[in-house]
């Protein structure tokens, strides 16, 4: 069944744009960089001016509050930004479930008294997932989630995305140039053209 | 008590310390020797253009005099706060906004008390109304000035953390409430400082002015009270004002940050 369904969608130079997301199904997008593909999900979130139509489930975009759409639709992106100084004033109201996560990405829960200025790039990026998960969206936008990660991080950022996914039943949408990684997390395959066209390949 | 008058020659000596300064810091090598004559130029033509003006207004004390006066007054410090800005909004709005604030600041808080508190009949005489209104937009335009470039430089540099906030599903309210404190605490400063100091560091311009022309020493401590309270007031009001019309117009109807408002000003 589609749960997210987006409609000639054009932001800047790029499409229109046809796209639907089944339930817990997961896309990837790649492409070269330049190509926009972190305006693209600007734009589903509604961050930046666009045109065109978004659906999830039965629930219009344009029916909806921009922050209430926003709390529905969660981007993670590429670069992340902190307006505390201390981790844990970035999660407010963690239930235990929650508290869970942050061991299994590697860290003690030690960690939310820890000072944002002495984390280094993997770990922040490591938290701003932690603190995307944690507003509970209905649907994920991944700007390459493991790209400042080792092995054994990506590994466990990989591990808690698809056990989010299952278990919200989400639909999500992972950029990525690492074409192993695509293999492993997605069911489908887009790549945006330079044109602002998105096609789709085969696996 | 009359005011001892003073003649073109008195103000040439004291025309004469400033050439002084000039001559010195040509010496010096300042680069400043041209920069302070032609201020000294400005500052004698503009005020006794001002005079000039005031004399005949004073001998009319027609009401639509006084309203263009205090129009053309605005406008100049509308244009002053634009300018002093490192990123103004573009279009209207950089003008519109400082102007419109100090317009319903300033003129309201001046209309009260020449009204309410003065008792001055009519409420226009000149010689309450157009220094008072002057002293209020003097001190408005700095502290809306102030708080207009710090609302605009803080969401130029701090967009990735407001934006981040956005993302999560904030409103753009608390999403920038940070920058908006901070600036309507910057255009406070000058003037809280200034009352703080007021009489022991400090005898303020007008106070001076009014003791030098023979006012009993109360009676011009009294009127400097009345108008440094005049001017908090307005000041206050107008930053306030200013930054909230102004951090609104940072985002649009559904809420996305648009530094594509702003532009480019002096560097």
């Amino acid at each position: 069944m589609t749960q997210l369904s987006i409609n000639q969608l054009q932001c800047l130079h790029l499409g229109p744009i046809d796209l639907e997301i089944a339930q817990g199904q997961c896309v990837s997008f790649s492409g070269s960089s330049g190509t926009g593909k972190s305006i693209l999900l600007k734009a589903i979130i509604d961050l930046i001016p666009n045109q065109g139509d978004i659906h999830f489930g039965d629930q219009d975009r344009q029916k909806m509050r921009a922050s209430e759409w926003r709390k529905l639709v969660g981007l993670l992106p590429a670069e992340s930004f902190w307006w505390c100084p201390l981790v844990g004033q970035h999660f407010p109201n963690l239930n235990s479930h929650q508290k869970d996560w942050f061991a299994e990405l590697g860290f003690d829960i030690d960690v939310l008294n820890w000072e944002l200025s002495r984390c280094s790039t993997g770990e922040r990026q490591r938290l701003a997932l932690l603190r995307l998960l944690c507003h509970e969206p209905k649907v994920l936008l991944l700007d390459e989630p493991t790209a400042n990660l080792d092995g054994t991080s990506t590994e466990k950022v990989e591990g808690i995305i698809k056990q989010y996914r299952q278990q919200h039943t989400c639909p999500v949408i992972w950029v990525s140039h690492d074409q192993q990684q695509i293999k492993r997390v997605a069911s489908e395959h887009y790549v945006l053209e330079h044109n602002g066209q998105l096609q789709k390949v085969a696996a | 008590m009359n005011v001892i008058p003073l003649s073109a020659f008195d103000l040439s000596i004291a025309a004469g310390l400033v050439v002084l300064l000039a001559v010195l810091s040509v010496a010096m090598h300042l680069r400043l020797g041209k920069q302070i004559i032609i201020a000294a130029i400005r500052t004698t033509v503009q005020l006794l253009l001002i005079g000039l003006v005031l004399k005949t207004l004073f001998e009319r004390a027609d009401i639509i005099w006084v309203m263009l006066l205090a129009f053309v007054m605005l406008s100049v410090a509308g244009y002053e706060v634009m300018a002093r800005q490192k990123r103004s909004f573009g279009g209207w709005w950089g003008y519109g906004l400082g102007t419109l604030s100090m317009f319903i600041s300033s003129f309201t808080i001046a209309l009260f008390v020449l009204i309410a508190v003065i008792n001055v009949e009519p409420w226009y005489t000149p010689q309450y109304a157009i220094p008072l209104l002057g002293m209020m937009l003097g001190n408005t335009m700095t502290g809306v000035a102030l708080s207009l470039d710090r609302l605009t430089t803080g969401a130029y540099e701090k967009r990735g953390i407001i934006e981040a906030q956005l993302i999560l599903g904030y409103e753009w309210r608390p999403a920038i409430s940070e920058i908006v404190r901070e600036s309507v605490r910057v255009g406070l400063m000058p003037m809280i400082n200034s009352m703080a100091a007021a009489g022991i560091v400090s005898l303020p311009g007008m106070m001076t002015g009014q003791i030098l022309g023979g006012s009993p020493p109360m009676e011009a401590v009294k009127y400097q009270i009345l108008i440094m309270f005049m001017i908090a007031a307005g000041t206050g009001f107008a930053s306030m004002g200013a930054t909230w019309l102004g951090a609104r117009h940072l985002f649009d109807e559904r809420q996305r940050l648009r530094l594509d408002r702003l532009k480019e000003g002096r560097t």
